[in-house]
């Protein structure tokens, strides 16, 4: 088993070395300038837009630029934004906790509504509570966040006037600026949970009804089971391995952010971070964040590998 | 005459004969702005009025919140880095000049004792030297004394190049010298008329020198305090987070009587500029918003019984259409658009005058611009004094196509005009903006009318505004035969404004088309009212040469005006922000208050 990780993770290693070149060659080829601003300025000077580039090693052939970077990156050196000046790590550490909070809500409440429908549903397929399900399933779907994001900013905020629509990350203490957070916090959760759940019960639904038409199943039943203890003990268990894959492949996201969510919103996470940094051509967050990105996708991968193992004992390691 | 009259009234205005408000009515009356008008003064010996912006509040504090909102968020709070207005805004909140443009385009002293003027020594006659005099007992936020080495460090920080500072220059061209603690001279090498720019307005402010004295140069990049920003101004520093949001207190030593007003300031970044306006003008959430680039029409239904309103501010950005004067098809040296190439179409003067009648200013401004455009000829829109008034427009098709058949361009079968068996056809190329691609499409619209058949281009606006050597899409490389954007005016000063044209500034593969006359538009009068203009210290001469420069491009047609820009803001129905077209949204924060 440990064999069996070591070996995976130097698998990683190659792969995550491609990802990187591909990513930093790809941004580097990309057309803008960070210092596109200042060119219709006419306080400033064209010498200063050249000095900046010179300066932060923009005029540099690409392979050396990447050496560069790797050779930093490797030594815990992530580098500095364009745009800001700060550290890359800085910028990505502040905004990390919004988006785990955020993101990580919405999972959670698509899990939540997700697997309890979806069991329920396959328990009896085409009953009037599944047809509702999948009609709400395909709308939820369907409909993509941008436009419940600003449906519900018109519903809640604008004509109700109940939800504020602007996520402000002000630190604070006490009972009321908790709640606050959290009343902040529901149009976004709503959107992207709502969002998630509508796949997941569909994933969950049908990787149940795979289950529940084995004979094993009918076995149980047979022995005298209750419904209850057949669905839960029995057919969840083994129908949860594909989700378990879901949900871990989806981790990665809870932590790299929502973009379009964010940007709507206004969340200060991950997400629209790494907008903000396109739309600024500032390539060393760009890359950082993507890069990040990629580690985990690896890496989760590896944990929904090992999870199968643990979930599933006919499943071995080699 | 005009001349002899004015020194007759600045005499006497200067022996109290005529009081001030007077001279500037009379000015406004000529068609001068009030800014001017002051300016005039200040050089004729007389000092600028201290006209602070009406305040109300009668004590410091109490003021409760105050909440902007950025729909681009501060990236770096030193002033001397500020790569766009937004983080000028943000660096504002706690850095301070010694002086800012006010509502009316005064200097209105915020660090300075006076405003420098000929009378009280301030100003010298030749325009070489200026001396400010500090306020007494400005403390920075850490407690230390401001004082004039303060002052002459930020010179030799902004002024080194090293640096790397957005401010360069600001601060060169001439050198700052401590007299004593609180007094400083500024000697310029040449006459500069325009002497109110250094240590004045958003490229104005001042860093401490106890904690950047160290990071000077090469290393500027790493003081810390680069994001603890530690100023002389209204609000002291709590929390930033690049991108996202400032965080203000009240700053309780604050050198000004009665302010800020405001217990603390929070400015959030981020989103775009609808949903800004909706939440200051709709849900009241946010007290202000910045830089409201939306349709006159949404705006005008948020209002709608909504909690906010627009706010405009007259200043001198101009939208417009340049024209090509070199060939974009033709590769001379490895460079399209070269100097040493004449556009074979547009280097005729009757189809560029034929342009200009294509061009329904007024169209653009009812459909898209509204309350946010005014319509003009001119390519210098301000300070009133140096507006031309011997300018003029209109839109006119039938005249468009008879100039077009004057110059030999025929209607040919397809209702494209022809000459020579080529046809009439353009490339109109902008960046990707709402309403500069409906601008292209009410142009082209016109144009096929007149028969000339436009082909329509829209660049990314990062890519457009980059200065990348290699990408042929930015508006310096020009490879179009026209184009549109805006050109902001961040002083009330056309020097800046108007000596991009110069032929020396035109952009070249030599020059890494970092010259800034990107129509590469070469005239010798245009020039020498320029260079003139540069060290004339008469304003009136001044001004005329200003507006020389502004109708030969006028007769010449290199650019077509398209809009005269106003800044538009949002705003709760109860804040009293003092704004003003001259300066940066939070230039004058300090006397920012809230109707109760």
């Amino acid at each position: 088993m440990s064999q069996y990780i070591l070996r995976r993770l130097m698998i990683a290693i190659p792969s995550l070395l491609g990802i990187s070149l591909v990513l930093f060659f790809v941004l580097a080829l990309a057309p803008g300038d960070p210092f596109s601003e200042l060119a219709t300025n006419p306080n400033v000077p064209p010498e200063v837009q050249a000095a900046l580039r010179a300066k932060f090693g923009l005029d540099d052939p690409i392979y050396l630029r990447y050496l560069h970077w790797l050779a930093a990156m490797a030594q815990g050196d992530w580098g500095f934004s364009f745009v800001s000046r700060v550290d890359v790590d800085t910028l990505i550490l502040q905004r990390l906790p919004t988006t785990l909070y955020v993101v990580g809500s919405s999972q959670l409440l698509a899990l939540l509504i997700a697997i309890p429908v979806g069991v329920y549903a396959a328990t009896r397929p085409y009953s009037l509570f599944d047809q509702l399900a999948n009609t709400f399933a395909f709308i939820g779907f369907s409909l993509p966040t941008f436009f419940t994001g600003i449906l519900f900013i018109l519903i809640f905020s604008v004509k109700l006037d109940w939800l504020p629509f602007v996520y402000s990350s002000v630190p604070g203490s006490g009972i009321p600026w908790l709640l606050e957070m959290i009343r902040q916090a529901i149009m976004p959760v709503m959107v992207l949970g709502l969002f998630q759940a509508a796949s997941m019960t569909r994933f969950v639904r049908s990787a149940m009804l795979d289950v529940i038409r084995l004979d094993y199943v009918t076995t149980a039943r047979a022995k005298g089971l209750g419904q209850a203890k057949v669905i839960v003990k029995h057919v969840m268990r083994n129908a949860m391995i594909p989700v378990v894959t879901l949900i871990a492949l989806q981790m990665p996201a809870v932590f790299g952010g929502a973009i379009v969510t964010e940007q709507i919103f206004r969340i200060p996470g991950i997400g629209s971070l790494l907008i903000s940094s396109i739309l600024a051509n500032d390539t060393p967050v760009v890359m950082a964040v993507t890069f990040v990105f990629a580690c985990l996708v690896v890496l989760f991968n590896l944990i929904a590998d090992v999870l199968y193992g643990w979930l599933d004992p006919r499943i071995s390691f080699r | 005459m005009f001349d002899k009259n004015l020194r007759g009234m600045i005499d006497d205005v200067k022996d109290g004969r005529m009081d001030r408000r007077a001279f500037v009515k009379r000015m406004i009356a000529v068609g001068l702005t009030a800014p001017m008008a002051n300016q005039i003064l200040a050089i004729g010996g007389v000092a600028m009025a201290q006209s602070p912006n009406p305040y109300k509040p009668t004590k410091r504090g109490g003021g409760g919140p105050l909440k902007l909102l950025w729909w681009q968020g501060p990236t770096l709070l030193n002033p001397h880095f500020a790569t766009g207005t937004k983080d000028q805004d943000g660096s504002r909140i706690f850095y301070e000049p010694l002086a800012s443009w006010d509502v009316d385009g005064h200097l209105n002293p915020i660090l300075a004792a006076e405003i420098p003027s000929i009378q009280n020594g301030g100003l010298s006659a030749d325009a070489k030297t200026v001396t400010w005099k500090l306020k007494p007992g400005v403390k920075w936020h850490d407690g230390k004394p401001l004082t004039a080495d303060d002052l002459v460090f930020n010179w030799e920080y902004a002024s080194d190049p090293a640096t790397a500072a957005v401010s360069i220059e600001t601060y060169s061209g001439l050198t700052v010298e401590k007299i004593d603690d609180l007094t400083i001279r500024i000697t310029f090498k040449k006459p500069t008329p325009f002497w109110a720019n250094a240590f004045v307005g958003a490229y104005g402010c001042i860093i401490p020198k106890h904690l950047f004295a160290d990071y000077k140069g090469g290393k500027s990049r790493e003081a810390p305090n680069n994001l603890k920003p530690v100023g002389t101004g209204p609000y002291k520093f709590v929390e930033f987070k690049p991108g996202d949001l400032i965080r203000g207190e009240i700053n309780p030593d604050y050198h000004m009587a009665n302010r800020p007003s405001f217990d603390t300031i929070e400015m959030k970044g981020g989103g775009d500029a609808v949903s800004a306006a909706r939440a200051v003008i709709q849900t009241g959430e946010y007290d202000f918003a910045w830089n409201i680039q939306v349709e006159d029409e949404v705006l005008l239904r948020l209002e709608k019984g909504g909690k906010g309103k627009a706010l405009f501010a007259v200043g001198g950005d101009i939208e417009f259409i340049a024209i090509n004067f070199t060939d974009p098809n033709t590769e001379v040296d490895g460079e399209r658009s070269s100097i040493k190439t004449k556009h074979p179409i547009l280097s005729d003067p009757k189809v560029r005058q034929a342009l200009a009648l294509l061009v329904d200013r007024d169209s653009v401004k009812k459909a898209i611009y509204g309350r946010a455009g005014r319509t003009t000829a001119n390519y210098l829109n301000g300070p009133e004094e140096f507006v031309s008034k011997n300018t003029k427009w209109e839109f006119s098709v039938e005249k468009a196509s008879a100039l077009l058949e004057q110059a030999g361009w025929k209607l040919g079968s397809d209702g494209i005009r022809e000459k020579d068996g080529k046809k009439l056809k353009l490339l109109y190329q902008t960046s990707i903006n709402g309403p500069r691609q409906k601008t292209q499409a009410i142009v082209k619209q016109a144009c096929q009318k007149a028969g000339i058949d436009v082909e329509l281009k829209s660049v990314v606006a990062s890519v457009f505004f980059s200065s990348d050597v290699a990408n042929p899409d930015t508006y310096a490389h020009f490879y179009a035969d026209i184009e549109m954007f805006q050109i902001p005016m961040t002083q009330p000063d056309p020097a800046l404004h108007m000596r991009r044209y110069h032929s020396r500034n035109i952009a070249t593969k030599e020059n890494k088309w970092q010259g800034p006359n990107f129509p590469r538009w070469a005239n010798k009068e245009f020039d020498a009212a320029i260079d003139a203009a540069d060290t004339e210290t008469d304003p009136i001469k001044r001004a005329d040469l200003y507006i020389k420069g502004n109708d030969l491009m006028w007769q010449d047609n290199v650019m077509i005006p398209v809009m005269h820009r106003l800044a538009v803001e949002a705003s709760s129905n109860t804040l009293r922000p003092a704004l003003s077209g001259w300066a940066n949204q939070t230039d004058n924060l300090q006397d920012w208050y809230r109707e109760s």
